[in-house]
């Protein structure tokens, strides 16, 4: 039933357009697992996505969903569900009918049809409003038909273009959950895209970060953090407070902090990057500790923002509201191995 | 409240009123009454040219300058429905025109109209001006250089050469009216629904066309009745062979000078337009449709 996807060196240019919109974007998404495509508004996601749908053509590469090539087929003939960013209820139709028009275009019969409406209607927390019009119901309310309606037909892939941007803040984080509890009940193969990195590691177990239509990184949602591949990714993820230049080789990253131990493939000349809320205060046992004067501090309320100098460097940190550190303070500070990373500069 | 509201009295009156606001303003008397009457006047303007010959068909001896008929007859009905009158075949060719005319040009112009509405095609405006010029260009030019075309082409004197003669003008309506209502439906619903297993005719049949039916009956309606009115382009194109409603009520006014049964045909040749205006203000009640303000 669930079927993965396999998207290969696609190429895709608008016609008339100079730069392209996908530069051989590669992406693996395994049948039943949940990737997000992460990118800024203008990155190439939604593109991405309509391509998959069949909504879009690419200029070059291959789409595969459950091992065969599915170019040339309509939109239709994919076996896919799409949300977008908004619900797109069919106005003439009441909230049933929305939710039983795949199952209808099928040739679905009836009595299934009523029972899997039901089904689903429950599991958005509709039971009852299949009478309505969807003009009745509140924005938050039309997307979960939006999602009733696109699993509606159990599709191998489900691609989600935005679908809770429009949405108030609250509302996301249910539709959130709801959608991974959706995601179990369900099992279709999850492609979403979002500008939204909480978006996308809270609802992906793995991220494609998706930078002027290229493929930046592909990684589960920690790793990204921990382990940014660009400074630009680090950038986009709002990690590149830290950036120390140094040299780094075989488990090593010699900097004005002084030496220090971590585990990276990058060899020579490098930035090292490690985010405010990763540097720990304080001693610790073993490598990685360093000597430090704090400069600043600014009391944000729920955490502490700390400017502290080492070795001439300057290092960006946060600490829980209540540690007793003052401007001119000198403490040690550690640098846990497993939070460094080295990008090129 | 103010004190000075208490005062002056004019507390309970504005508590009287609903709270929701929407306080509305006492109008002057002219201007209450002044709607109605532009209505009935208009109404007038348009309709008494009607009445006059509602009263002849029904009577054989009016003469001037008798303010009412001293006789009233069904003489004008007996010959306008009798057995040597052609009338009924007229209203049948009538008909058999204005369905076909009516069926093709709504076809087209929903798909033109689709095409203006959703598309950015190149030439977008000279193509809205060519769709006018049935209305800007004089009919008798068009009508001549028709029927030297339909001629050549062995068309003339034939229903299919009045018909595609007739349909460019009701085309050129229903495509103006149909890309109107083209505009009010998102393209993204067929998208939607493409990717909910439809086909490409199938999203458009399950997902469009039931938010276009409205503009669909008006567009048909009024190719019909370009169709039902048309008497130039019939006579020319049709040769005296096809005879419509318009031409014998022409052909009936000039040659017989009955004036009763001229009127009776006139009648029967006003009735479809006066039916399915009722008719299309029913089908557009409670509908948002602001079309060429037909409706609103």
């Amino acid at each position: 039933m669930t079927a993965d996807i396999t998207i290969a060196d696609l190429d895709h240019t608008y016609p008339g357009a100079t730069t392209p919109t996908l530069r051989r974007v590669t992406l693996e998404v395994p049948a039943g697992t949940r990737t997000a495509v992460l990118g800024p508004s203008g990155s190439g996601k939604s593109t991405l996505l309509s391509i998959v749908a069949g909504l879009s053509t690419p200029t070059g590469g291959d789409v595969r969903l459950a091992g065969h090539s599915v170019l040339r087929q309509p939109p239709h003939r994919r076996d896919l569900g799409v949300v977008f960013q908004r619900p797109l209820l069919f106005p003439h139709l009441t909230v049933a009918e929305n939710v039983a028009f795949g199952l209808r275009m099928r040739g679905t019969d009836r009595t299934a049809i009523r029972r899997r409406v039901a089904e689903l209607l429950d599991a958005v927390s509709l039971p009852g409003y299949g009478e309505r019009r969807s003009g009745e119901l509140s924005g938050g309310q039309q997307q979960r038909v939006a999602l009733a309606r696109a699993l509606a037909a159990r599709p191998g892939v489900l691609l989600l273009d935005e679908p809770f941007s429009a949405l108030d803040p609250q509302l996301r984080g249910d539709m959130r959950a709801l959608l991974t509890e959706l995601h179990r009940r369900e099992g279709s193969t999850t492609l979403f895209v979002t500008h939204d990195r909480d978006e996308a590691t809270d609802v992906a177990d793995t991220v494609t970060v998706l930078l002027d239509g290229r493929v930046a990184q592909h990684a589960p949602p920690a790793d990204l953090f921990r382990r940014p591949a660009t400074l630009t990714v680090a950038r986009f993820l709002g990690g590149a407070d830290n950036a120390i230049p140094g040299t780094a080789s075989a488990g090593h990253f010699d900097c004005p902090l002084g030496r220090l131990r971590l585990d990276t493939d990058h060899r020579g000349p490098g930035l090292l990057l490690i985010r405010p809320a990763a540097i720990v205060v304080g001693d610790h046992p073993g490598d990685n500790v360093v000597p430090a004067t704090i400069t600043a501090v600014t009391d944000r309320g729920t955490h502490l923002d700390i400017q502290a100098t080492s070795g001439g460097v300057t290092l960006q940190l946060t600490t829980g509201p209540a540690a007793p550190l003052r401007p001119g303070d000198d403490t040690p500070l550690w640098l846990p191995p497993a939070h460094l990373s080295v990008v090129t500069p | 409240m103010t004190e000075t509201g208490l005062a002056t009295g004019s507390r309970p009156v504005q508590e009287a009123r609903p709270a929701t606001g929407m306080r509305r303003p006492r109008r002057p008397l002219g201007v209450g009454l002044a709607r109605p009457t532009v209505l009935i006047l208009t109404g007038l303007w348009v309709a008494g040219p009607l009445l006059p010959l509602a009263v002849q068909a029904f009577t054989d001896q009016w003469f001037y300058p008798d303010l009412w008929p001293n006789r009233w007859s069904l003489a004008g009905w007996e010959q306008a429905l009798g057995p040597q009158s052609r009338l009924a075949e007229a209203v049948a060719t009538s008909i058999g025109i204005g369905a076909a005319v009516a069926a093709l040009a709504t076809a087209l112009g929903a798909a033109a109209g689709r095409a203006l509405a959703w598309h950015r095609l190149p030439g977008r405006r000279l193509i809205e001006l060519v769709l006018l010029a049935p209305v800007l260009v004089p009919p008798f030019a068009v009508a001549m250089g028709a029927q030297i075309v339909y001629l050549r082409a062995g068309l003339a004197d034939s229903l299919t050469g009045v018909v595609l003669a007739q349909l460019p003008a009701a085309t050129a309506y229903a495509t103006l009216l149909m890309s109107g209502m083209w505009a009010g439906v998102d393209p993204a619903l067929e998208r939607q629904a493409r990717t909910l297993g439809a086909g490409a005719w199938r999203a458009f049949r399950e997902v469009s066309l039931p938010q276009l039916r409205g503009g669909l009956v008006v567009a048909a309606m009024f190719a019909f009745l370009i169709s039902w009115s048309d008497y130039l382009l019939t006579l020319l194109i049709g040769g005296g062979v096809v005879t419509t409603v318009p031409l014998l009520l022409f052909a009936t006014a000039a040659g017989s000078g009955n004036q009763a049964a001229t009127a009776a045909i006139a009648l029967v040749a006003v009735a479809p337009p006066l039916l399915l205006t009722a008719l299309a203000a029913r089908q557009l009640a409670g509908r948002d449709t602001a079309l060429l303000g037909v409706g609103r």
